[in-house]
């Protein structure tokens, strides 16, 4: 085995080249962060991209950030805080570990605010990078508005390193927001919660998350979230401006005063508990269960919850995206026989919900044997897998990591 | 503007095909001349082909039955909507199909649960957001043709809007699609959740300008629409000034719903057009639009006319009435057709700059009139960057097209000189197909016809638009040949 260290563009260009003529696959990595999402890739070589590293371009009034891939993420988002600007789609940090912009980038996980600002794909401009063919092309643009040609950022993005290897990141990024608070519902039902956070997504609160955290799922083992004890707790994120803030919470008070106790946290505490949420902290502290993320219709998220439950005893998860995304933790390292289990019964409950399932955390064994990312129906799979052929017909980056045959 | 040259094999095969497609949609197959004369145009009316036939079906199942013979008989296919692309889009090929989509007309699904409507393609724009009023929702993307434009066309040019600043484009704002490719195959992807599974082809379907694949049904999310909306008129003395204005607004973290600029000579057609006390002695109008609860909106009016004051502003007003706000955006709307007015003919260029670059663009555009001896007005998305030169020209004089033409280019070529694109929302098309290789590379381009590969590998779907060549995917699918040995010691190993 090989590990492959480009410092640049044209050196990333040379080992994929390289990799092409011996025939021999590479596995793309950062700085390892993500490395454990996705299938195992069986490659004999690493390209380590961690070298490209650094921000080439941030003005803050045209909201656009050009980067190296192998950027720290936790750099770039002090930069932007430094200028009261973020990445929107909030990115999570694994086991405390930010990875790289690339790595952010390639696995496409979005934060909490995904419904209301919009997935990492969104915030995709422009990209460089050298394709499974051995070229090295761009795509997109350095503006927030362009649709000139496809838009192969949004391809690149969360292709997990299957197509190209990304040399150069364009993002746009967007004012952090002056204030925040957050309201928590304590004591509610999976469904009660579901209701709930529906009614608040059809009014004009305007929130930028809306989660729930079943009874005894903690963000962390000794602090309950305040306000909320170990009961459940329903809560909405009010984001903007101070005398927005205010007169949203006031209203969103009015309207949930008959749905439990009401607790609201301060800006501090805010950032906080949405980092938790972020980052799935409730289920970081077991390495060795198995974690899914589930995104179904919203609305179908308490009824797909209690299926879960139902059929996978000793599950435990948390709802987010107002009951769209669901993050289910399994007891114990699976054999691979159970997970296989598990995983089928996973796919029978989303048959019922619709939507689509990813195991983001399992051992190498379990990645290898079940179904990580949702399978296909064959007219997709079989699009998807040309697609790929196109952009790397000698499959050399990243096999197998998303579909074994992809 | 040169299209592929009439395949004369295929012309002589009308007959063959006629049959086929009138056993597959009995009552939508146009043939005679008249009928097909009305497709011969999209709203880039500068260019015009009567297409073979006309097909209009009703279903997705006769869509895929059109595809599936066209597909066996290497018939080329132009899908259209309703024919408002500014680009070309749905121009047609003497030798292809028009296959229209408006009957395909039905809202099927209105999820307020979920937040989501699922509609075919053919439902046009502003009827999705009138379908969920009445509850207080909308659909957010609002292109100015949003009356007439249908949601498919609007999935296949990624259309905009003035408030896609806050709200996002077509892109940002659709959950899924069913598609029928050149083959037939009916392929859904997404739904009513979100981030599809798998590679990101709904990314890639939106935008691509009908080369990919036919919608055949759309999901949208709508949003709840805001409590109030408030609408600031703010003029200035130089473009200088409003453009730093307009940096100020987004360097203090302010996000308006929309921020639209407007030079002099378009301040003055739409003016004289709709007359709604547009100040005529300013060089540049600013209009920013805030929305939002009524304590947010009234915090950020005042922030936005503090820092309009402080960069110069000669004037602002604020709208105190809902009529009031229609009223400002009213001449601002109108300025394609005001401008209509005042020329017999007007190009629509669509380039994206960034804002840093406004002033340096907007002085080399005066250069640029007596370059050619053509004048234009400028209505700008200032918020995002999208430039709108409108090139005054008349067709009827000899050379003028032509240096309308010439004048379009060079301003797109500039645009991408100062870090820009060719086009922010009005699409690539048959427009601005040539000019490509000014933003991309050989390279560039090759790897976006093999996305084009991968879903349509004879090139059959809508040739002739975005690519100023269009290659064989066999001649384009052949790989480099490196050389073997491991030429480059110097990278780092371990």
């Amino acid at each position: 085995m090989t590990t492959l260290a480009p410092r640049n563009a044209a050196e990333v260009l040379d080992a994929v080249r390289w990799a092409m003529n011996a025939g021999e696959a590479l596995e793309v990595v950062g700085t390892g962060t993500r490395r454990g999402v996705g299938r195992p890739v069986d490659a004999p070589h690493v390209l380590d991209v961690s070298a490209l590293s650094g921000v080439l371009e941030y003005e803050p009034e045209e909201l656009v950030l050009t980067a190296l891939p192998g950027t720290p993420l936790a750099e770039i988002e002090a930069l932007l805080a430094s200028r009261k600007q973020c990445f929107a789609f909030e990115p999570p940090y694994f086991a405390a570990r930010a990875g790289t912009l690339g790595g952010a980038v390639s696995t496409a996980l979005s934060g909490p605010r995904r419904p209301k600002a919009g997935a990492v794909r969104d915030h995709v401009l422009g990209v460089t990078a050298v394709s499974g063919r051995g070229e090295l092309f761009k795509a997109g643009g350095k503006v927030v508005k362009n649709v000139t040609g496809y838009d192969l950022p949004k391809l690149i993005t969360g292709s997990y390193g299957t197509l190209a290897v990304m040399t150069e990141l364009t993002i746009k990024v967007l004012p952090a927001q002056e204030d925040a608070r957050t309201l928590i519902v304590s004591g509610q039902t999976a469904s009660d919660a579901v209701r709930t956070m529906t009614s608040v997504l059809q009014s004009t609160a305007d929130v930028s998350g809306a989660c729930y955290l079943p009874e005894g799922v903690l963000l962390a083992r000794d602090a309950p979230a305040p306000g909320a004890g170990a009961a459940s707790a329903t809560a909405f994120r009010l984001e903007g401006v101070g005398p927005s803030v205010e007169f949203r919470l006031s209203r969103l008070r009015q309207q949930l005063a008959s749905s439990g106790s009401i607790a609201v946290l301060d800006l501090e505490s805010s950032l906080h508990f949405w980092r938790g949420i972020r980052d799935v902290a409730p289920f970081a502290d077991d390495a060795t269960a198995s974690l899914w993320r589930i995104s179904v219709p919203p609305s179908r998220g308490a009824e797909a919850l209690a299926a879960l439950r139902a059929e996978l005893p000793g599950a435990r998860a948390f709802l987010d995206w107002g009951g769209g995304l669901i993050w289910l933790q399994l007891p114990g390292a699976a054999d691979v026989s159970a997970a296989l289990a598990s995983e089928q019964q996973i796919r029978t409950v989303l048959a019922q919900s619709g939507g689509h399932a990813t195991l983001i955390r399992a051992s190498a064994d379990v990645r290898r044997a079940v179904n990580v990312f949702q399978p296909q129906p064959a007219a997709l799979a079989a699009l998807s897998k040309r697609v790929k052929l196109q952009f790397d017909p000698k499959r050399v980056l990243n096999p197998g990591r998303m579909y074994a045959d992809v | 503007m040169l299209m592929p040259a009439p395949d004369p094999a295929i012309l002589s095969r009308r007959a063959e095909l006629l049959a086929r497609l009138r056993e597959a949609v009995p009552d939508g197959v146009i043939e005679d001349e008249n009928s097909r004369r009305a497709y011969e145009q999209d709203a880039l009316t500068a260019y015009r082909q009567i297409p073979m036939l006309v097909v209009l079906p009703s279903s997705t199942q006769e869509v895929a039955a059109v595809l599936r013979i066209c597909s066996a008989l290497g018939v080329k296919v132009v899908p259209r909507g309703a024919g408002t692309s500014l680009s070309g889009g749905a121009l047609p090929l003497a030798d292809g199909v028009v296959l229209g989509l408006a009957r395909l007309s039905k809202i099927l699904d209105i999820d307020y649960d979920n937040r989501s409507v699922t509609c075919q393609p053919g439902v046009t724009n502003l009827a999705i957001s009138k379908a969920v009023d009445a509850r207080g929702f909308y659909y957010a993307p609002d292109p100015s043709s949003q009356i007439a434009c249908t949601i498919g066309g609007n999935i296949a040019e990624n259309s905009g809007g003035v408030h896609c600043l806050k709200y996002g484009l077509t892109t940002n704002n659709v959950l899924g699609v069913e598609i029928v490719t050149i083959e037939g195959d009916i392929v859904r992807i997404g739904g009513k959740h979100l981030d599809a599974e798998g590679y990101d082809l709904l990314g890639i379907l939106t935008g691509s300008e009908g080369l990919l694949g036919v919608v055949t049904e759309v999901t949208v999310r709508i949003l709840p629409k805001p409590e109030t909306a408030r609408a600031l008129l703010i003029g200035f003395a130089s473009n200088e000034e409003a453009g730093a204005t307009v940096a100020a607004i987004i360097g203090a973290g302010i996000i308006p719903a929309g921020m639209e600029m407007m030079d002099k000579p378009a301040i003055h057609a739409a003016e004289a057009f709709v007359n709604v006390g547009y100040p005529l002695d300013v060089e540049a109008l600013l209009i920013v639009e805030l929305d939002g609860p009524p304590a947010e909106v009234d915090h950020l009016c005042a922030q936005v006319t503090e820092l309009a004051r402080t960069h110069g502003a000669v004037s602002c007003r604020m709208s105190s009435s809902e009529p009031e706000r229609l009223a400002f955006w009213a001449g601002r709307k109108a300025a394609f057709p005001a401008v209509g007015r005042i020329s017999p003919d007007y190009f629509c260029m669509d380039g994206t700059i960034p804002r840093k670059a406004l002033p340096t663009v907007l002085a080399r555009l005066k250069d640029f009139e007596s370059e050619f001896g053509l004048r234009v007005a400028n209505v700008f998305h200032a918020g995002d960057g999208n430039l709108h030169p409108l090139i005054l020209f008349d067709s009827n004089q000899p050379g003028e097209l032509e240096r309308a033409e010439a004048f379009g280019a060079a301003i797109l070529r500039l645009c991408v000189q100062v870090g820009g694109v060719l086009t922010g929302e009005h699409g690539v098309g048959v427009e601005k197909r040539d000019l490509m290789s000014e933003q991309f590379s050989e390279g560039d381009l090759a790897h976006q016809e093999r996305l084009k590969c991968a879903f349509d590998p004879s090139g059959l779907l809508n040739p002739g638009k975005v690519f100023p060549v269009l290659h064989r995917c066999a001649e384009l699918g052949r790989l480099h040949v490196h050389q073997g040995k491991l030429a480059f010691p110097e990278i780092p190993r371990f």
